[in-house]
């Protein structure tokens, strides 16, 4: 039987409760409020007379081609960087789990990427794949051409993928290795004695026990691929070149806050919301029921 | 998000403002979008300013950038934060006239007996910041215009000492200098300000209807129908024949990092990236500048001015005011101009201004040559409709705009006319939006 403390007093509950409920009010319901209000209006910069205009805002986003493109270019970062980010740091993480050489450090510095914010993440993935001046310019002495992220949009595309994907290794890592690390070793070591090999015990063994915290990371990931990846975007690519990297997220700051259109960026930050909320919905109704906790 | 930024902003200017009250001067705010050596330098300027003050004293911040003066000022406006005097880019002048945020220029002047001869100002620059009826709304303050940077030795191969005029000649050299072995004949990037804005202007080509955007908030974009489709045409193929290179940050260089280390024969930029190229050149590189070229068959006519003017903004005390009028009057004395037109590379916005600086030897100087190049080009011809300036919405989305769809016809993924046409398009509705944001409003 699980154990429950509970407050005798609601008040005294409501009252410890009450600052974070005045935080979440205020940084995201009431803002979220305002920008449903902003998207049937039309906003003009300096505020003041918003005129309703029902779902036109909606109307001009879906009917737009350029919006399009960027809901499509959205959805396969997500997918790419998702794939790649949780695949590497599962693979760091079973090295580290096997005490490969180096471990300890290894185990201390994976971590450190996720403590780089994200333009300086971006700047340095600017420079180092610049084609021309950086240090992957090596391959276009080799096949002239081949890398040329300002030019060609796949590289761009690339180009973020990585930099966002090197960033989130680093968080996934750590979950991964404490989720490694909690199995129990008798587990492993019976396994062991009846002959299973690496691979054998971490499909059977290792990858089933994981699963909670693949797709927690999954969630996570996703979701952080849609909301959180203006920083490298900005930095390194601004959407370019011809809008091959421009994102969702990028589309609404450049609408709203470059071409000062709160309307139209509030409108589409709704839609973006909605994605985040129908992807989440997907994820736990039918991915976690393959899921087994405990 | 947008709402905590704006409180973010708002905090930040109260911390700001709190912290400076304890001395006895009386203090107004003034915001700046120049960043690097530049915004050091405005910042120096400010300090002059100060420094020449027994009553007020500037309080200037930098913000990081032009266009996030414009937003962090809109920002810090609504939330009535905003300070007295900022520092706004050509393409937010729109934005900033329709505002109802701001204290007139004129109006300012009369109020505060700033005495101003506006005719003073070079007509190219005046008109640019002025209202259809030529009022002045906002104070010129760093102003430039586009020349070409070219490099003698590159030419000298080809056994030519003096810079192209026209743009058939300057292709022509490059395709020479290719098979006269130079890498890289011209460099260029997506900005439109040198392809589109000042090559309409000399060219005395529209952008838009309504004489570029003056005459009302209905006008139409029909860059693609002008000779300039034809210029991009032209770039395309010097492109694709290797004469010319597409030169930007992602890239490794910008277009004048690529031009002073030698690597590109010829770009177009501002006349206040002059001093930038004089200081970072690698050493023995031999440039000049000239004006920009021409298609033969066309008469030169006026280029555009670029860069910042003043705005005073609605909704400050009295005392700010004088404050702000008392900086207007010193950044207007012809020393000011002097002082700041030989820090940096920017012209002086007024005739006095430039007078001075010639009686002073300024531009005999080595150092400065080629810089009143930008004058000569600035009042070239008395503004025409189409050299006047640009009066669109939402501009700065407009630029982006098309720099996308240049994107895509540079590197191949689009017809050059077919990316022109789809750009005016989408600029099209970005006007039609802004005018529907802007419903019962018109320019003034």
């Amino acid at each position: 039987m699980e154990k429950r403390a509970a407050f005798s007093d609601l008040r005294l509950a409501g009252a410890l409760i009450a600052p974070q409920l005045l935080l979440v009010f205020v940084f995201f319901y009431w803002p979220a409020a305002q920008a449903v209000y902003w998207a049937f209006t039309t906003q003009p910069p300096f505020g003041g007379s918003n005129e309703w205009v029902g779902f036109q805002n909606f109307e001009q986003i879906f009917t737009d081609r350029v919006y399009w493109n960027s809901v499509g270019v959205s959805f396969l970062f997500a997918g790419l960087s998702t794939a790649l980010s949780v695949g590497m740091a599962l693979l760091f993480a079973l090295f580290v789990d096997r005490r490969l050489t180096g471990y300890r450090v290894h185990r201390f510095i994976y971590f450190w990427p996720y403590a780089v914010a994200a333009p300086a993440v971006g700047l340095a993935f600017r420079f180092i794949f610049a084609p021309e001046a950086g240090f992957v310019s090596a391959v276009n002495q080799w096949v002239p051409g081949l890398w040329n992220p300002a030019l060609d949009g796949k590289d761009a595309l690339a180009l973020i993928v990585l930099a966002n994907s090197w960033k989130m290794v680093a968080y996934n890592f750590i979950f991964f290795l404490a989720a490694l690390q909690s199995i129990p070793r008798p587990l492993i070591e019976a396994a062991a004695m009846d002959g299973a090999g690496v691979l054998r015990r971490a499909r059977d063994i290792q990858f089933p026990l994981l699963a909670p915290t693949f797709f927690f990371l999954l969630v996570i990931n996703v979701t952080e691929s849609f909301v959180d990846s203006f920083g490298i975007v900005d930095i390194t690519t601004g959407g370019g070149p011809a809008r091959a990297t421009d994102l969702m997220v990028y589309k609404i700051y450049s609408d709203g806050f470059k071409g000062l259109d709160y309307s139209m960026a509030a409108a589409q930050s709704i839609v973006l919301m909605g994605v985040v909320i129908v992807l989440t919905f997907i994820q736990f109704r039918y991915v976690e029921r393959r899921v087994h906790y405990s | 998000m947008k709402n905590a930024i704006i409180a973010a902003v708002a905090a930040a200017a109260l911390l700001g403002s709190s912290g400076a009250e304890a001395q006895q001067r009386i203090k107004f705010e003034y915001w700046y979008g120049l960043t690097g050596q530049l915004g050091e330098i405005l910042e120096q300027h400010c300090k002059r300013f100060n420094d020449a003050q027994q009553k007020f004293e500037a309080v200037c911040v930098g913000q990081g950038g032009y266009d996030k003066a414009e937003q962090n000022t809109i920002a810090a406006y609504r939330s009535k934060q905003h300070p007295t005097v900022v520092q706004i880019y050509d393409a937010g002048t729109v934005n900033f006239m329709l505002s109802g945020a701001i204290y007139p220029a004129n109006q300012f002047a009369k109020d505060f007996s700033i005495d101003i001869d506006w005719s003073n100002y070079f007509p190219g620059i005046a008109n640019y910041y002025a209202t259809s009826k030529g009022e002045m709304w906002s104070f010129p303050y760093n102003s430039s215009t586009a020349l070409l940077y070219w490099n003698k030795d590159a030419w000298a191969k080809i056994g030519k000492t003096k810079a192209p005029e026209t743009i058939e000649e300057w292709f022509d050299d490059l395709r020479k200098m290719k098979a006269a072995g130079v890498e890289c004949g011209f460099g260029f990037d997506y900005d439109t300000w040198m392809p589109l804005e000042q090559f309409s202007a000399i060219h005395n080509l529209p952008i838009a209807t309504k004489a570029n955007g003056y005459g009302g908030l209905d006008a139409e974009l029909v860059f693609n129908k002008t000779k300039f489709a034809d210029y991009m045409k032209d770039w395309k193929k010097l492109l694709d024949e290797g004469v010319a290179r597409i030169q930007t940050a992602q890239v490794g260089k910008t277009i004048v990092q690529s031009f002073t280390d030698g690597t590109c024969a010829s770009v177009l930029s501002s006349v206040a990236n002059h001093g930038v190229v004089g200081s970072t050149a690698k050493p023995g590189l031999n440039w000049g500048v000239a004006m920009l070229p021409v298609y033969k068959d066309f008469k030169r006519h006026n280029s555009l001015v670029g860069g910042a003017s003043l705005w005073v903004m609605q909704g400050k005390s009295r005392q700010e005011y004088e404050g702000a009028a008392a900086l207007m009057k010193f950044l207007s004395t012809p020393e000011e101009a002097l002082w700041y037109s030989t820090a940096n590379a920017y012209i002086p916005v007024t005739k006095t201004g430039f007078d001075f600086m010639n009686k002073n030897g300024f531009y005999q100087d080595p150092k400065h040559a080629g810089r009143e190049l930008a004058i000569t080009s600035l009042t070239f011809t008395p503004p025409t409709e189409n050299s006047r300036g640009i009066r669109l919405g939402n501009f700065t989305q407009i630029r982006a705009e098309i720099r996308s769809e240049l994107e895509a016809a540079f590197t191949g993924k689009k017809d050059m006319q077919v990316a022109l046409d789809e750009a005016a398009a989408r600029s099209n509705q970005i006007l039609r939006r802004f005018e529907q944001t802007f419903k019962g409003k018109t320019l003034p």
